[in-house]
């Protein structure tokens, strides 16, 4: 957890003014002067600092609403609901350090991710990652999934797992959880959203 | 339960956004509100924005939202645009988000958080009354993870509308609160200050200043408190306790350039000049950009010159006089450099920014002097918000960039897809119709047969049950059997004789198998009704294909064409947008450069005057020096000859 607080307490101490008035009150009037007409340009910057955010705020709306349209248009064109089939990735084994994942479609090699730092701690907080995107005729299929990392006691794991799916005409949504890792079975398992 | 739990809150005026994640409740139900999440958690809050807006949005279009998977999670979900719009720092929206979660029939823990949250909202707007408001329309259940925060924002609230004897009776409560990290002691003693209680305020600074622990947070409000109580002790003229405070502050932290200084300060103030020599001595090897080491380096020299080491003085107020040549050269570089456009460059650059200490590396590159005073600037919330702004928009350029190329990627693949399959079409169009005209007509026989066989079950008819073969016999009976009629003779008798027999048998054929057939013929249409299911899937599956073959390229057209006039349109904005937030950047960063460039030539003036001072001084000394051991030597040269 983190905390930030910025509190304004800064005031010249006495002596240390009183010290370098003495040694330098020329130069020190002219910085004085400096910085008063410093802080009138730094209220005016600050009016307009803030009249900018609010149109940066006004901006970031419609590039956020281009950006959902643009996603439902591109799912639409690329990845029909008769067809799409989307992978999704669950952790549920906070020990365990995912490296990669590698998927395997009806033979066929679809996704190899390897993970960073951050993704990792994205998974490990409850964020489920969507690894694959594409398009399968309905049907029966065959997924394999292979996975590598390292075990919470620093020992080095990979497992691989074979699993089917059918596919319907709705879009078909499957999520792979990797839990209980390296204590039974591979850790994986496959399931509908 | 709270997906992303808000914990912080700010004193300042200027406080910063912070936040930290929770875990995801057990049973996730909708994939793609945890992939909104899992961006969230990467701190990539527009990508988690875009997909639980759009998750959000389909699940309200909904005729039975309650069957859609995102409900079970619908509570978090409007939170957490919320949370989401506030990191991205979308206020506007993150304040409409909360106040509709307020407005909505909700219970009451959840009210009492989105209030806190509004209130949040409002307090870092700098809108503290609005802050107030929303913070007293808490009441009743209140979620136990919230309970302190919410008091803790109440006392800044108080702070902020200069009311800090309300805010110590909050603050007094949570002092000792595990979870507020220290914050509230310290605040607590800054209320007290405010409220004119200097023993309590300093006695409180003292405990907050002694916290244990090992947690940077906890470390750096005790180095602010240890800072705060000296200052404070400094301007009581309290110089042994001001100096005894700052030496508590860390050597390594924010506060300990300007902790040396002042213990430096508080020794020389109490005359204790070979004491101050050390912090200043310390400080003025430290990184020269910083405007605390700049004055280190003037005022060791200072203590040199008052203990009379006039030429060590000298020396030291030489060296400053370099330094600050040389810094006002990188000044000056600076300042030209942010001119020429370089210093938004070295900003937006992308590998910087993926280390979480971007601003401290920007500083150390060799090629980017315009960020060597940047951590100064820093230092202002507005300056902070204001480049952030500008890193949102460059990466909202960079997005609009991506997503005009991509439509002429969509064009490609739309020309593509109408090429293959117009010419195809109209002859899968005609081969289907052919096919089709063949299904219905089998179809109505096949439904002929179920109504007949229906039918018979009320009113047994043999006769339907007849095989082809029987059905030519009988033809062939009733033929003879007409032909017959009228004749007359014996052989005719005969022939009638056997034609009856013969239709008796078929008669007795039909009636003694009919159950029989009857049977059969029902178990037949329940394998042609298997035969039909699948031929009635494949001419589905053959029509959704059809229709998929042209919704594969058509009606694309229009959304395409308005989604590049809007990309178009954002751009343009965008482009204005950045042009007058880097123009403001610059203009501010130019600005404090300046008056850094206006001190560094007051320091440098002042260093060759005192340079020359102690220089005259040192010669001076040296001279006396030399008068009196020549005195000395002439004396003795004196009493030997005398």
């Amino acid at each position: 957890m983190t905390r930030l607080i910025t509190i304004r307490y800064w005031r010249l101490p006495a002596g240390s003014v009183r010290r370098l008035r003495l040694l330098c009150c020329v130069a020190f009037c002219l910085l004085g002067g400096l910085l008063a007409v410093s802080a009138q340009a730094e209220d005016a910057a600050r009016v307009q600092m803030q009249g900018l955010d609010e149109q940066v705020q006004e901006i970031k709306t419609d590039v956020l609403g281009i950006a959902a349209e643009l996603s439902q248009l591109e799912e639409r064109l690329l990845f029909p609901s008769n067809t799409q089939v989307a992978v999704f990735v669950e952790l549920k084994d906070p020990g365990f350090r995912l490296d990669a994942v590698r998927i395997h479609m009806d033979g066929e090699l679809v996704a190899h991710y390897i993970y960073s730092f951050k993704e990792l701690e994205a998974l490990r907080a409850g964020g489920v990652q969507r690894i694959y995107t594409g398009n399968v005729p309905t049907g029966e299929h065959e997924l394999q999934v292979a996975v590598t990392g390292k075990l919470d006691g620093g020992d080095d794991y990979s497992a691989t797992d074979t699993f089917s799916f059918s596919k319907d005409v709705d879009p078909k949504l499957v999520g792979i959880t990797l839990a209980d890792v390296g204590t039974s079975g591979s850790g994986i398992s496959l399931g509908d959203w | 339960m709270r997906l992303i739990r808000h914990t912080a809150v700010s004193f300042s005026l200027a406080a910063g956004m912070l936040a930290s994640g929770a875990a995801m409740p057990a049973g996730l139900q909708d994939p793609y509100f945890g992939e909104a999440l899992y961006y969230a958690h990467q701190g990539h809050y527009f990508e988690a924005l875009e997909r639980l807006d759009t998750e959000l949005a389909q699940h309200w279009r909904l005729d039975e939202p309650a069957r859609d998977t995102l409900y079970p999670h619908i509570g978090d979900a409007r939170f957490s645009v919320g949370d989401f719009e506030l990191r991205y720092r979308m206020h506007h929206r993150a304040g409409r988000a909360i106040r509709a979660v307020l407005e909505g029939d909700v219970a009451e823990p959840v009210r009492n958080d989105a209030a806190f949250r509004l209130a949040r909202i409002h307090f870092q707007k700098g809108q503290y009354d609005n802050a107030l408001t929303a913070l007293d329309r808490i009441e009743g259940e209140i979620p136990e993870d919230i309970r302190d925060d919410i008091e803790f924002l109440r006392a800044n609230v108080y702070l902020a509308l200069g009311q800090p004897s309300r805010a110590v009776s909050v603050l007094e409560a949570l002092r000792d609160e595990d979870g507020l990290d220290g914050f509230a002691a310290f605040n607590l003693g800054i209320a007290l200050l405010q409220d004119g209680r200097q023993t309590e305020a300093l006695e409180q600074l003292e405990r907050a200043g002694r916290i244990t622990s090992d947690e940077t947070g906890q470390l750096a409000i005790r180095d602010k408190s240890n800072f705060a109580r000296g200052n404070l002790l400094f301007e009581a003229s309290s110089f042994d306790a001001a100096q005894a405070s700052f030496n508590r502050v860390r050597m390594e932290g924010p506060y300990s350039n300007v902790a040396l200084l002042r213990a430096g300060w508080a020794d020389a103030s109490g005359e204790n000049f070979r004491r101050a020599l050390v912090p200043w001595g310390v400080l003025a090897k430290r990184q020269t950009t910083d405007a605390a080491v700049q004055e280190a380096m003037l005022a060791l020299p200072y203590a040199y010159s008052r203990l009379e080491v006039h030429g060590r003085a000298a020396v030291l107020y030489g060296r400053a006089v370099q330094v600050f040549g040389e810094e006002l050269e990188k000044v000056d570089a600076s300042i030209r450099s942010i001119r020429e456009g370089q210093f938004l460059e070295a900003l937006a650059r992308e590998e910087i920014r993926q280390n979480k200490d971007w601003v401290i590396r920007l500083r150390q590159l060799p090629e980017t002097p315009e960020t060597f005073y940047l951590m100064s600037l820093m230092a202002s919330h507005d300056f902070q918000t204001a480049l952030q702004n500008y890193l949102d928009l460059e990466d909202l350029r960079k997005k609009l960039s991506a997503w005009e190329s991509s439509f002429d990627a969509f064009d490609d693949i739309l020309r593509i897809r109408r090429a293959y399959y117009e010419p195809l079409l109209p002859e899968i169009d005609s081969r289907f119709r052919e096919l089709d005209a063949q299904i219905r007509l089998r179809m109505e026989q096949r439904e002929r047969i179920d109504r007949r066989l229906k039918d018979m079950l009320v009113a047994p008819r043999p006769e339907f049950l007849a095989t082809a073969e029987e059905r030519v016999l009988s033809a062939r009976i009733a033929d003879l059997r007409r032909r017959l009629d009228g004749a007359e003779g014996s052989e005719t008798e005969m022939l009638q004789a056997r034609l009856a027999r013969v239709e008796g048998a078929l008669t007795w054929r039909l009636e003694t198998e009919y159950h029989q057939r009857f049977t059969e013929a029902h178990e037949n249409l329940a394998e042609l009704n298997v035969v039909v299911d699948r031929m009635k899937a494949q001419h589905e599956a053959f029509v959704r294909t059809r229709q998929a073959a042209l919704h594969s390229y058509e009606g694309y057209d229009i959304p395409i064409k308005r989604l590049r006039t809007r990309v178009a349109q954002a751009q343009a904005q965008l482009k204005r947008l950045m042009g007058r937030q880097g123009h403001l950047l610059e203009t501010v960063a130019i600005r404090e450069l300046e008056v850094r460039r206006d001190r560094l030539h007051a320091y440098q003036s002042q260093a060759r005057y005192a340079f020359a001072d102690s220089y005259d001084r040192a010669a001076k000394a040296q001279a006396d020096a030399g008068a009196a051991e020549a005195a000395a030597e002439a004396g003795v040269t004196e009493g030997e000859q005398g």
